[in-house]
């Protein structure tokens, strides 16, 4: 199997693996996201899928957008439910019973059904090292049950069980970092990525199922009703999250940290939050404070990767 | 003929387990059943068996990927035990609704709290309504014979869904006894090559699971799977003559003991019966008519056959081994089930006995018994539900 050429003229001659007629909201980034990582590859696939927006929309009843395999169980369990898939696959293959026509097997999940409930099925999928990939679309928030606060959910964001009320001005918390706690794992590949960058985001599927073993991936999926912002903003949204750093574009591959796409110039997060009206409040004279934390954050944790980054490139670099 | 061994009921079904091959088992480590998946792994270590071994970070996960690996296409077991039991829970459900045919050995614990590691039936109880078969066992030669029978029952076409094999925990799961084996090869002829339904590892035809279904039609879905569960009794009918045919062994939906002239009678699960045949013998030598039924099919319950079975009697007591806290115990709510279908409604009793792996003792069965006679004579119940051997 090649890797198929990343130009949009082929990509658009090619098959869409998820059909349209789902019933995804307009405007939506998870169902994009979805189409560009199947549309990275010719490889068959066969995906779970953890209950969620993505999952509710796709298949109901009769219907389904899915022309591959797929199969969702429940909720935190996507990454368990596919490494049986793959389990079977490979017990089939190495009995004879099959042949090996080089499947690639994937989870999706939300940030509720990967950060929180999944978390642990996730990691010890990781850990059992099953040749598969885990993909996150993470809108930070429960979007399918009406915009719950998730672990993913951005600090000083306003959701309907964190509002921004009288005394607590939405989430006080930070996002977990996932990709990071997913890297920890010492797994050969982690990778973020964002739709506004599809080139970015394709590379990196076609170099995850080179690579055997288990694969995870943080992509950022804007969600209009949750984040209150415009329906046709989905896109530019995710190349603002690129651009104020906010959602750093890099990969870990075998520990080696590399920023794939590096902003020309860092925009101000505020550039990200203020067509959000989650984080409206936040621009009340009264929450500088908050505007300044999250800053500060996005800062720090920049900081930090391109710390890391440079390590990793030092390491590759051979001693003159 | 195949060999007879002494072995425990957790080596019996990690034998019966062995000479079927799963393609894949996943699962997690739990007391009592923890023996009977370690014994498993080290014929899959050894390379005994072509088994794909996924040894998950809990429960809930061992049964979601039994749930991917059967919806792949191939032959997925499992085992559990109690609390691993309670956490599948959500998932137990799921490989039912999808029509999965998981076989799971389940070895009988109490349920926490207070924490208890030994046999009771709560586990099995909980999980009544999931949609799984359950067939319970007397001792080890049945838990291995039912472990091979439940492969053909769950498996076949008309039926296609998850059973678990019910074992109590210790009294079978960890003491020896004798069992009769049966050859690798008549195993593998009797339960036969897996049949794949809808496999999602059929690329050309790709099949999507678990669809979002709401009012219009979850309804019909729910009673389709009540109809399916309805044919049960009569493919494990079916497969029990061919057991028999094949071992000699005999196996209905329920044993009876001494019951067709008995006017009273003693209903109790597992390995319990077996005490419980001893004393009616006792019984019977001093002339009281006593008999016993044992259910082994719990789900699909035969509750017209067991009428039927029981429709002569003049008092029965109904032993459970779990609770029911504010209700009957459950085994007893299922009889008297039955009995709505009679005439004339014999009188029963309800005892609830050896919960988190309390001793059934002869003389429990004795007062039981004795307390029969007296209702039979009297037609007086004076307490429906008691509890047996609690220390006061």
């Amino acid at each position: 199997m090649t890797t198929k050429p990343l130009k949009l003229r082929e990509l658009a001659k090619g098959e869409d693996r998820f059909a349209y007629g789902h019933r995804m909201c307009a405007g939506c980034g998870a169902p994009i996201v979805v189409k560009q990582v199947l549309m990275a590859t010719d490889y068959p696939i066969i995906a779970s899928n953890a209950t969620g927006c993505l999952e509710v929309s796709s298949c109901i009843q009769e219907y389904t957008a899915w022309k591959i395999p797929w199969i969702h169980s429940a909720f935190e369990n996507a990454a368990a439910t596919i490494s049986g898939v793959e389990a079977m696959y490979r017990s089939l293959v190495k009995q004879g019973k099959i042949d090996d026509k080089q499947v690639k097997f994937i989870a999706f999940g939300g940030d509720g059904g990967t950060y929180d409930i999944g978390f642990q099925s996730l990691s010890g999928a990781m850990e059992r090292g099953h040749d598969m990939m885990y993909i996150c679309y993470d809108n930070g928030a429960y979007m399918n049950t009406g915009i719950q606060r998730s672990s993913a959910t951005p600090f000083g964001a306003n959701t309907t069980t964190c509002p921004a009320g009288d005394v607590i001005p939405g989430k006080l918390q930070q996002r977990k970092d996932l990709t990071r706690i997913m890297a920890a794992h010492d797994i050969p590949y982690v990778a973020q990525a964002s739709p506004g960058n599809w080139m970015d985001l394709m590379k990196k599927v076609q170099k995850a199922f080179e690579i055997k073993g288990p694969k995870f991936m943080n992509i950022i999926a804007p969600c209009n009703r949750g984040w209150r912002s415009r329906t046709d903003d989905a896109i530019t949204l995710a190349k603002l999250a690129v651009n104020t750093c906010y959602w750093p574009l890099y990969e870990i591959e075998n520990g080696v940290t590399k920023i794939t796409v590096k902003p020309k110039e860092k925009k101000p997060l505020t550039e990200f939050l203020k067509p959000q009206g989650r984080f409206k409040h936040m621009f009340a004279p009264k929450n500088k404070w908050m505007l300044e934390q999250a800053q500060g954050y996005v800062d720090a944790q920049w900081e930090r990767l391109q710390k890391e980054a440079a390590a990793g490139e030092a390491e590759k670099t051979p001693e003159e | 003929m195949g060999k007879i061994v002494a072995v425990t009921g957790n080596e019996a079904c990690a034998e019966a387990l062995k000479q079927i091959n799963p393609d894949v088992c996943a699962a997690y480590p739990i007391t009592p059943a923890t023996d009977l998946m370690q014994r498993f792994a080290g014929f899959v270590s050894d390379g005994k068996i072509d088994t794909e071994m996924v040894l998950v970070e809990s429960e809930h996960s061992a049964m979601s990927a039994c749930i991917g690996a059967a919806a792949a296409g191939g032959r997925v077991a499992t085992a559990t035990s109690s609390q691993g039991l309670a956490l599948m829970w959500e998932m137990l459900y799921i490989a039912a609704g999808t029509r999965l045919p998981i076989i799971m050995p389940l070895v009988n614990r109490a349920l926490s709290a207070p924490l208890n590691i030994h046999g009771d039936h709560s586990d099995g109880m909980g999980a009544r309504d999931t949609g799984w078969i359950q067939i319970y066992s007397e001792n080890a030669q049945e838990a291995y014979d039912n472990t091979i029978q439940a492969f053909r029952i769950a498996e076949h076409l008309d039926i296609r869904l998850p059973a678990m094999v019910c074992l109590d925990g210790f009294i079978v799961s960890h003491s020896i006894e004798r069992v009769e084996y049966i050859d690798d090869a008549d195993v593998k002829n009797f339960v036969g090559k897996f049949k794949a339904v809808n496999p999602l590892l059929d690329l050309d035809n790709p099949k999507s699971y678990g669809p979002l279904i709401l009012t219009d039609m979850y309804h019909e879905y729910k009673r389709a799977q009540h109809e399916v569960m309805t044919k049960v009794p009569g493919i494990a009918l079916e497969v029990a003559a061919e057991f028999e045919k094949m071992t000699g062994r005999k196996y209905g939906l329920f044993e009876t003991y001494r019951l067709e002239d008995a006017e009273i009678a003693i209903v109790v699960m597992s390995s319990a019966a077996g005490t419980t045949k001893d004393i009616i013998d006792q019984y019977r030598d001093k002339g009281v008519k006593a008999g016993l039924l044992k259910p082994r099919m719990f789900r699909p319950f035969p509750y017209v056959e067991i009428a039927d079975a029981l429709k002569h009697l003049k008092a029965i007591a109904v032993l459970d081994r779990a609770d029911s806290f504010g209700g009957y115990g459950p085994l007893f709510s299922e009889i008297t089930g039955s009995v709505m279908s009679m005439d004339t409604k014999p009188p029963m009793i309800n005892k609830i006995f050896g919960l988190g792996g309390r001793d059934y003792l002869p003389n429990q069965a004795e007062q039981v018994l004795d307390e029969l006679v007296k209702i039979a004579e009297t037609g007086k119940v004076e307490t429906i539900k008691e509890y047996l051997g609690v220390r006061e």
